[in-house]
Formats: structure tokens, sequence, C-alpha cells
């Protein structure tokens, strides 16, 4: 008899009003592999692992562990059955130490032997080659040691599957490799690991086998072995798709935006950018690399006004009048004024660029609403603009007036990129602007953006992706821990030397 | 590894992926209207062992039952609208207002001032000169909590409560200054020989002379209001910043003008419910005069969701069941806090319902595990 699979999903399905997120999917997990499930935002990747995890319960099917048919209700339940789940977002609380978030929620009678806890996990720790101190507070450790931590948490509860959700958001290329290594020793160790990723080259290189979903449904799956980035990405798209972007070269590049030794603390006095200059030019544009939250948000917010600024000059060079004006001390509405036509498509959505109430007309008006005299606001000219993203970007939304809030991330993403750039603007900043987007959609932002280049705007790009920041831009600006680690040539250099300098000054300050 | 024995979950909730269309909206609302009444129906029965159709006859009369009543109710229901109107643009703001009991007796304190002191102006212009004075009382009292709360961020909740305690105090005050007859501990009706001051009736004779000219001033605010928040510019900014302030500061807002000037226009139009409720219905001044409706006024707004013309509809609903309410109290010699058990209960389903147009529950049965 053959050995049973450690996960079999029969005929999943999971509805959400009247989508359909999962579509009676089956699955397998073999033992002791590392299983690449592949998929666009929005195919289901997370929703099907959710279920397996107990946070959501299936419409329809069954799922079998080990060979047994099980029912998965609750996290708790998951666990019992060896289940468990690394979540994109980490779930640590702040204050406690590594130890007490691991045990924390555990039960169990009498007294907590935490010094018992204390040398279990070191135990873990040990044997995978994990680099946490048990002891340390969460809010001491780097984004790749909380990842730890939810790793042996999972460890430390006995679970011998393991899910983890788009772990290598975060990471730079150097981190994601010694998780990679971490997972290959997991696997040694017996362990059956699947790996949520959108990500084609590491696709490649952890995983023995890809699954992928398109739109909810199972497309099925391949050895890696036999596999490459162009037929993956046919399978996840469903057509043939070329993955180049245009790059032509910069014209006739003039410095539009300058900043001067900016530095910026947050509410709580951290320094959050530390005397930061560089030149975005007109025509041209600038990417912006670093580790998630070296300075990205507070750079462009602070360019937009919406930050306030220590010291240091933002300078503005108006290409009509030839006029030069520092924008430090203004807010947005100061900025507008100023004759500044400033785009921001900011990282957070909902919290700062659309209303999550109101629906894309609403939103249209953020950027006209003051236009016009008398009290009462022009709903016309937005409904119109409304409309026309609507069709020219394909956004999926019943009417205009649904809310934002209750659409995909993509199609939400496309409302706000979509307003933006209708603004005609000179300086055009976005953040993440692909994230939450499909293969397609991303390379007509690309697209769009390059074309706002060739029009002689200064775009301003904060990406997460190194090999599409490197096809993209024309410079890059490297950001590590609120400090300039480099400004580079993109078409020179390597993604290993801007991964370098993106934790250039964690290892000066671990020498 | 051994595996465990789960049961599936008895019923999962889950948010509607669309908007219902509003007659389906407006139906679960209904059908939470009428289970309330079966289920209030049922408590009647078991508490005190009477005919629910004769309470509930004896509530539809102690409520509308003569034109005395239908006006009384009409009056209550007006005063409740106007300061549920005047909570709209603070709470679609997510400023928590919760003062308009003092915003209210501060506004009835300067009309009862005017109608004292300046009783021998003509009346349209003493009218006019009472209406002034509320919205500025009130005003004053939102300017305040909306000052602070932009310039050193305090909590607007605490703030706004503590205000209404000044009132209270303000208002005792008054009513030992203008006691009268002396040593009555209270003030009286005011002008009650000549009545000026008073809202005029708006018809002079027939079926409906009762009523007054509070439904116009109060339905004229309430559509205005409408506008304001929809159509205007201060309204849009008003929604936005009520969705995220970040978004708003974004758009190039200027959030914390913003929200001074909309603290001072929904305690300017509490001070006028103060109005209302001092020329219009009393006539007289005491503690007791904003008598917690600036708390009912919430339900009423939130229930309405900040849409000034719906509240009409809830504002009639709520002193409708009150006065029912004290009708059945009174005839069927039940206590006061039977008739307040079945308000509870239909205002429990009513806000109950709200969930059931958000979501759907799907039960698992057996079927279910397909």
């Amino acid at each position: 008899m053959a050995v049973p699979c450690a996960i079999k999903m029969e005929n999943i399905t999971k509805r959400f009003g009247k989508v359909v997120a999962n579509d009676h999917i089956n699955m397998e997990l073999h033992k002791g592999e590392i299983l690449s499930l592949l998929g666009e935002n929005g195919s289901g990747k997370t929703t099907l692992m959710n279920q397996l995890s107990g946070i959501y319960f299936p419409d329809e099917g069954q799922i079998y562990v080990h060979g047994k048919p099980v029912t998965i209700g609750s996290p708790k339940d998951a666990f019992d059955c060896g289940i468990g789940m690394i979540h994109q977002h980490f779930k640590l609380v702040d204050v406690f130490t590594a130890t007490e978030n691991i045990v924390l929620g555990l039960e169990g009678e009498g007294k907590f032997d935490l010094k018992a806890a204390g040398a279990k996990i070191k135990e873990i720790c040990d044997r995978y080659g994990f680099d946490i101190k048990p002891d340390q507070k969460i809010y001491d450790m780097s984004v790749s040691q909380k990842q730890t931590v939810e790793i042996v948490k999972v460890l430390y509860r006995g679970a011998d599957i393991l899910i983890l959700d788009e772990p290598t958001a975060v990471l730079t290329p150097q981190e994601t490799d010694k998780l990679f290594d971490i997972m290959r020793a997991m696997k040694k160790d017996g362990k059956s690991l699947i790996i949520i990723t959108h990500k084609l080259h590491e696709v490649l290189d952890v995983s023995d086998r890809v699954a992928v979903l398109r739109k909810g449904e199972y497309i099925g799956d391949v050895m890696t072995k036999d596999a490459n980035q162009q037929s993956l990405t046919d399978m996840m798209v469903g057509h043939s798709v070329t993955l180049n972007i245009d790059r032509p070269e910069p014209r006739n590049p003039t410095p539009r935006l300058e900043l001067r030794n900016l530095t910026v603390y947050d509410e709580l006095g951290v320094k959050r950018l530390d005397n930061v200059s560089f030149t975005a030019m007109g025509g041209e544009i600038l990417g912006v690399a670093g580790v998630a939250g070296s300075g990205q948000k507070e750079l462009l917010e602070s360019i937009a006004g919406l930050y306030p600024v220590r010291s240091g000059e933002i300078i503005y060079h108006n290409p009509v009048s030839g006029k030069s004006e520092n924008l430090v001390g203004k807010d947005p509405l100061d900025i507008k004024k100023a004759g500044v036509g400033m785009s921001f498509v900011p990282e957070d959505r909902l919290g700062m660029g659309l209303v999550g109430t109101m629906g894309m007309t609403g939103n249209m008006m953020l950027r006209s609403w003051r236009k016009g005299k008398g009290p009462f606001v022009d709903r016309k000219n937005p409904e119109e603009l409304a409309n026309h993203i609507w069709k020219e970007l394909e956004v999926v939304t019943p009417s205009t007036s649904f809310p934002v809030r209750r659409m995909s991330g993509g199609n939400v993403q496309k409302v706000l990129v979509g307003r933006e750039i209708a603004q005609e603007p000179s300086v055009l900043m976005s953040a993440y602007a692909v994230r939450g987007l499909d293969i397609n959609t991303s390379y007509a932002i690309y697209n769009l953006l390059t074309e706002q280049k060739m029009k002689g705007v200064a775009v301003i790009y904060v990406g997460e992706d190194l090999d599409v920041l490197l096809e993209l831009c024309d410079r890059l600006v490297v950001l590590c821990g609120g400090q300039v680690s480099g400004v580079v040539d993109a078409r020179k250099i390597t993604k290993e030397e801007v991964g370098l300098l993106m934790t250039q000054h964690r290892k000066e300050e671990a020498v | 590894m051994s595996t465990p024995e789960h049961s599936a979950p008895l019923l999962r909730m889950a948010k509607r992926g669309e908007m219902l269309p509003a007659w389906k909206a407006w139906g679960i609302r209904v059908i939470a209207l009428l289970l309330s009444l079966v289920v209030s129906g049922i408590v009647i029965v078991m508490v005190s062992g009477l005919n629910p159709a004769a309470v509930f006859a004896t509530m539809f009369d102690g409520a509308v039952g003569t034109s005395k009543r239908a006006w009384v109710t009409v009056r209550d229901a007006m005063t409740l609208l106007c300061i549920a109107v005047g909570l709209a643009p603070a709470f679609k703001m997510r400023f928590w207002n919760i003062g308009a009991e003092g915003q209210i007796l501060v506004g009835a304190i300067a009309s009862a001032a005017c109608m004292i002191y300046l009783k021998n102006l003509p009346t349209p212009v003493l009218l006019l000169v009472m209406i002034c004075a509320s919205l500025i009382a009130g005003g004053v009292w939102g300017f305040f909590p909306g000052l602070f709360k932009a310039r050193w961020n305090t909590n607007e909740t605490l703030f706004t409560l503590m205000m209404n305690y000044i009132a209270i105090q303000l208002t005792s005050y008054f009513v030992a200054l203008w006691e009268n007859p002396y040593g009555s501990n209270s003030v009286g009706v005011i002008n009650s020989q000549n009545k000026q001051g008073w809202l005029p009736n708006l018809f002079s004779s027939g079926f409906n002379k009762d009523f007054g000219w509070n439904v116009i001033i109060v339905l004229t605010v309430t559509v205005l209001m409408y506008l304001y928040m929809n159509k205007s510019k201060h309204g849009y900014e008003i929604a936005v910043i009520g969705d995220s302030e970040n978004t708003a500061r974004y758009a190039g807002i200027r959030v914390n003008r913003a929200y001074v000037r909309t603290i001072i226009l929904s305690g300017a139009i509490c001070g006028l419910a103060g109005f209302v409720a001092v020329s219009g219905a009393s006539h007289t001044i005491s503690t007791s005069t904003a008598g917690g409706r600036g708390f009912t006024a919430i339900i009423v707004a939130w229930l309405a969701q900040f849409n000034s013309v719906v509240m009409v509809i809830f504002s009639f609903l709520l002193v409708f069941l009150q006065k029912g309410a004290q009708a059945i109290a009174s005839a069927y010699n039940l206590s006061q806090e039977v008739s307040e058990m079945i308000t509870g209960i239909i205002l429990f389903f009513l806000l109950g319902s709200e969930f059931f147009v958000n979501y759907t529950v799907h039960f698992n049965g057996r079927r279910g595990q397909r």
C-alpha cells in the first residue's frame, strides 16, 4: 500500500456571497515534500489554505490528513491534526518574549513551566538552526526573526505539516535564502510543507512540486524540475504572456524634486529618515528599494506634506515657471496651491488614498471636490472620470457608487492608480503600485508609469520586487534603516548588490 | 498521529458579497418590527395575562388616539428629530458628541432668558432673537470640546459629557434666579398671560388647530441638513473625515478646522432644539428640559445612519413607543418598567435586524456535508 498523503483535499468549495473563491478543488500534499501553491492574487490560494488551518470552514468537500477524514472547524482543530500555518501578517504580542508568544494559548493543568518550554524551544532552534533567543522581546526583533518565532510556534505545537503564506514578501534576498535553507532542513526531517507565493524564481528554487490555482480553480500540478518561468506563468494566467518591461532611455531628464538632508521623527521620537538626500528627475523612473519599513512610507508622506519634517529641504523645480520652491512645512492643500502637480498612490489604500465607504465617484472627488465656486460639490465630472476608469482599466464593480471597500484588492488599486494618473501630475509617487494586482494588470501599470515618464513626469516608484525594480526603473535609491545606502544605476547593478545595500546598515550594527 | 474527532461549526456567518437591494433591506427591517411585536405580545401575556391585541390598541390610542395626543406625539417627535439632526454631522465625522443634553439646556436657557427679559419686543422679532440666541448658546457649548480636540486631541466623549453637568448646574442656577412663584423651586410657565415668545399655532381653527410652528422649523432644518450633508463641500469633508482622517489630510482637507466648524454646527442645532422645547412645547425651563432626549437622539441618528430624512421615521417611532408605553402603564396599572421592556424589545429587534442586512447566516445540517 502506498503511503497516504499528508493532506488530501477533495472537492473543496468555498463561496463568499456570489463569489466562488475555491471551486471543487482536489489537491494532495505528499509526505516530506515542499509544494508551491502558485496563483495570481485573488486566485484563492490563501482561502484554500485557511480552510486547512481552521480559519474558514469549507462549504463543500472533505479533507483527509494522513489518509483519515477530518473536520477542521477551528485553528485548534488544525493543530490537533498537526497542521500549522504561518500567516503573512504576524500574530505576535510585541511586549512578550519569544517563549511567551510561543506558549501563548496553550492549555494545560496547573502551573505553567516556562523554563521547560524555553528548553524545548532551544532544542527546536538547535535542530533546524534558527537564530532566535527565547528571552528576546518581539519588539526587539527584525522581521525575519519574528517570522522565525512564528515558525517555531507551530513546530512547538507539534505540527508536521507547515503552511507558509507568502513568507518572502517581507524578506531581503539573503534572508529569503536562509528561510529556504530552513525549509529544506524541515523537509529532511520528514515535515511536509506548502509555500504560497507568486514569485516564480522562488518556486523554482525551493519546491519539489508546483500546484497552480487560477480564479478559484485548480489548474494542475507539475514537478518543479520540469517547469520554467514561462511555463508557470502561462499556467497561472491561462494564456501566453510576455514578461518584458519596455524601458526606453529617459528623454532629457531635468531635476524636478531635490531632497536635501531630510530627517524626520515619528510620534514616539524614533528617527525614521536620517539625512536623506537625492534628486528625482523629470522624465525618469526613480525606484526606491529597501526592506519593508526602512522609511519608504515616511519618505513619500514627507514629500506629500503628510509627515512632519524635523530638518532638511524638499525643493521643487517647477518645469513651467522655472521657479524653485521649498515644500517643507506645506500641507497637501498648500502644495496644490503652489502649483505642484503631485500625485500619490500611498501604501495604505483604504486608510489614506481612498474613502472605503464611498463608491468610485466619491473617490474621484477626493482630488476635485474643492473645484468650482459656491458651497456645493460637483459630481458630474468625477462621475465621468469614474466611468472612464471603470472602462479603461476594466474595474470589476457593479456600479460607480458601489463602496470601494467591498471591491477586491486589485480593483481598489486600479481605482486609486487610475485617479492619480488622471491628475496629469508633474511628480507621481507610488508605493507598491502593483501589490495585489494580477500579472496582466501589473504590466499594464508598468506601461502606464513608463508612459508618464516619457511625458516628462518625475516618477518615484517604491517597490518590493527587486526583479521589477531592476527592469522598470532608470535609477534606484536604496534605503536601509532610514538612511540612503546607495543611489545606483538600475541598468548596471545586480540584484545581489542591491540586496547587500539593503542590509548594509544592519551588518554594520552587528559588527 | 491520531486523528481527533471534531464537529463542524453549527452556524457560520458571512459578510454579504454585495449590497442588498433597498427593498430587501427594508423588508428585513419590517419583518424585525413585526417579530418584535409578536415577542412583546408573548411577554405581555406571560407577565400580565392581558390580551396583547388590546394592549397594542391601548398603545396606539395613547400615542395618537385624540387630536391632542397626536399633537403631543408630533411635538415631541419634532424636538427629538431636531436633536438627532444636530447630532448627525458630528457622528458622521466620528466625533462622539454625547453632549447634546447640555447643548439643549444652554439653548433652552438662552430662549427662556429672551422670553423673560425681552418680552416687550414684537413677537416675530422676539422669536428670531430667541432662535439666534439658542443657536449661539448651543454653538458655544460645542465649540469648546471641538477646540480642545483640534488643539490638544482631547477625548471628545468625556469632554462633551462633562459639559452636560456644567449645563445642568447652570440651569439650576437660572431656575433659582427666575423662580416663580417664590418658593416653588420652579420657573413656572413663562409669559402665561400674553404668550410672548411662544411659537404660534399653524392653523387658527379646525381639527389641527393644536399644531404649532415647531413642525415647519424642524422640518426645514432637516431638509437643509440633508442638503448640507449630501451636496455641499462641507458635507463631503465630513464624510471623508468620518471614514479616515488620513485620507482627509491626503485630500487636502484641513481636518482640525472641519472638526471645530462641524461641532459648532452640531451644538447650535441641539441648542435650537432647546428653543423648540421651551418656546414650542413646555414654555418653561427646568433641569429636565432635555430629559435624556440628547441620548435617545443618538439612537435615532444611528438607526437612520445619519440620513436626516430617514430620521423623521425613527423619531416618530421612538416617541410613539414612549407615549404608547406610558398609556399601557396607566391603563392597566402596570409599572413603567413593563412598558419600557416593550420599547426595549422593539429596539432590540430593529437594531439586530441590521446584522441580517449586512450578513448571511448558514446553518450546518447534515446536508451541508456532501
